[in-house]
């Protein structure tokens, strides 16, 4: 009998660095362009109907003592190859859900406990490398940058027994899409959005600008914004309880935000590099930055969270350290990574201008999420 | 386009149309064309990926309404 093998668990084996053998089945291009990654992970990538006439061929290219995962798009084709593995021997398990659901998966990770029993969750979707904030404090909540998986946030804050109350997005998101919209409107709570980046959305939304605060949970916790353009032209941070720094798609740990994703990189250019050298230097070193996006695996911490002082990013992070302002420009507008998939459609999505049905939005959200530049 | 037979793989998912194209291209003679079409959207590279790698050509491939129509020669 082949098993099946939930995201849940490869998420585990990744923030535990075991070993696992991945046969990927899908394509070689969608196989070099995304994958499954974790620090200890071997791969072997085999097209499914390259094995139709059976798996003897590939056999001793897969090791008998280590755990065998196969993948592929959907599930469909890597039972097939699983089922043809264990007929010959060969013990092997297949992705439930394939890449889609890995995708899809979102691991809470708890980041901090906040003043008077307040808590603060990071959302790691592993496999597409976002992540999405909780903030919650005596019965109420807040969410950043929120997947389009609502049902996990809003399941998570009723087991919390909070209510949502406000939902931010730091910035109008290219990558993915937002579930932000969805969210506010099932829980009756405010969507915010930065106003230069909403310009051509087609719902009500609150503006969210340069020094607004919030309170999560009567005036134990404060979330307060900063603008700091340059990924997009409204890309706002925040500042929670004076210690954490949501810093958005404009500096992540090992990377740096990507100008160009609504083709204004030399407009922008500018911005960035405000906000990066100028803004984000008269913060506290103390602030822990908790990005939206990570690129590489070894950016996540040992407990699967992704953070880390700003005092330290400003020591290590190689966008932060360039003097020459051209020199910045070029990097962050030359020779630049391919944009994340349909990018152009996910603005309109997340403008509200197209209402794509949930197939349609899994299929634009296909592979990593491209938004940094290193 | 001639073709010597026809494949409605529409409504499976993968694996299923590679899996039939397949075995019908199994049965036909060299120089024969198939036509096939499917539903799943996977099988768009699959199609011209598995034809690329068993030799076979993909001579001609089009979409109309969610169809996607592909015509397979055989080596």
């Amino acid at each position: 009998m082949i098993k099946s093998m939930a995201s849940k668990e490869v998420a585990q084996k990744i923030f535990n660095k075991e070993e696992l053998f991945i046969l990927d089945v899908r394509n070689e291009s969608d196989f070099i362009d995304w994958k499954i990654e974790g620090e200890n992970f071997s791969y072997l990538n085999i097209p499914y109907f390259d094995l139709l006439d059976g798996v003897e061929g590939i056999l001793d290219r897969i090791p008998k003592d280590r755990e065998v995962l196969v993948v592929c798009a959907k599930e469909g084709s890597s039972v097939m190859v699983a089922e043809m593995l264990d007929e010959v021997g060969q013990n092997a398990s297949y992705l439930s859900g394939g890449m889609k659901a890995w995708s899809e998966y979102l691991q809470p990770v708890k980041i901090a406990d906040l003043e008077d029993g307040g808590e603060l969750y990071q959302f790691v979707r592993i496999g597409k490398g976002c992540l999405s904030y909780m903030v919650l404090s005596k019965g109420e909540a807040a969410i950043v940058d929120a997947t389009r998986m609502a049902d996990v946030y809003m399941e998570f804050a009723k087991e919390k027994g909070a209510v949502i109350k406000h939902v931010f997005d730091t910035h109008l998101h290219a990558d993915h899409i937002s579930g932000g919209r969805k969210i506010a409107e099932a829980a009756s709570g405010s969507y915010w959005l930065p106003p230069k980046d909403a310009e051509e959305v087609t719902f009500p939304y609150e503006k969210l600008t340069d020094g607004i605060e919030v309170t999560v949970g009567g005036t134990s916790i404060m979330i307060q914004a900063l603008y700091s353009p340059g990924h997009t032209i409204g890309s706002t941070s925040f500042v929670i309880d004076s210690k954490y720094l949501l810093s958005g798609d404009i500096l992540f740990i090992d990377s740096i935000g990507r100008p160009d994703l609504a083709g204004k990189a030399q407009d922008w250019v500018t911005d960035l590099r405000e906000s990066l050298y100028k803004r984000y230097r008269k913060l506290s070193d103390e602030l822990v930055v908790l990005p939206a996006h990570f690129m590489i695996i070894e950016e996540l911490n040992d407990d699967g969270s992704v953070s880390e002082k700003l005092g330290t990013l400003f020591a290590e992070n190689h966008g932060l350290n360039i003097e020459n302002e051209e020199e910045f420009r070029r990097l962050v507008t030359e020779n630049l990574p391919p944009q994340p998939n349909a990018y152009q459609e996910i603005r309109e999505a997340n403008m509200g201008k197209i209402n794509p049905d949930l197939e349609q939005q899994r299929e634009m959200e296909i592979g990593p999420n491209r938004c940094a530049v290193r | 386009m001639e073709a010597a037979k026809f494949l409605d793989a529409k409504g499976f998912a993968c694996p299923m149309p590679v899996v039939r194209t397949k075995k019908a291209m199994d049965g036909m003679a060299q120089g024969e064309v198939l036509e096939i079409h499917t539903t799943d959207k996977g099988s768009i590279k699959d199609m011209a990926a598995w034809a690329a790698s068993t030799g076979n050509e993909l001579v001609k491939q089009t979409e109309e309404d969610g169809v996607y129509k592909f015509w397979i020669e055989k080596a």
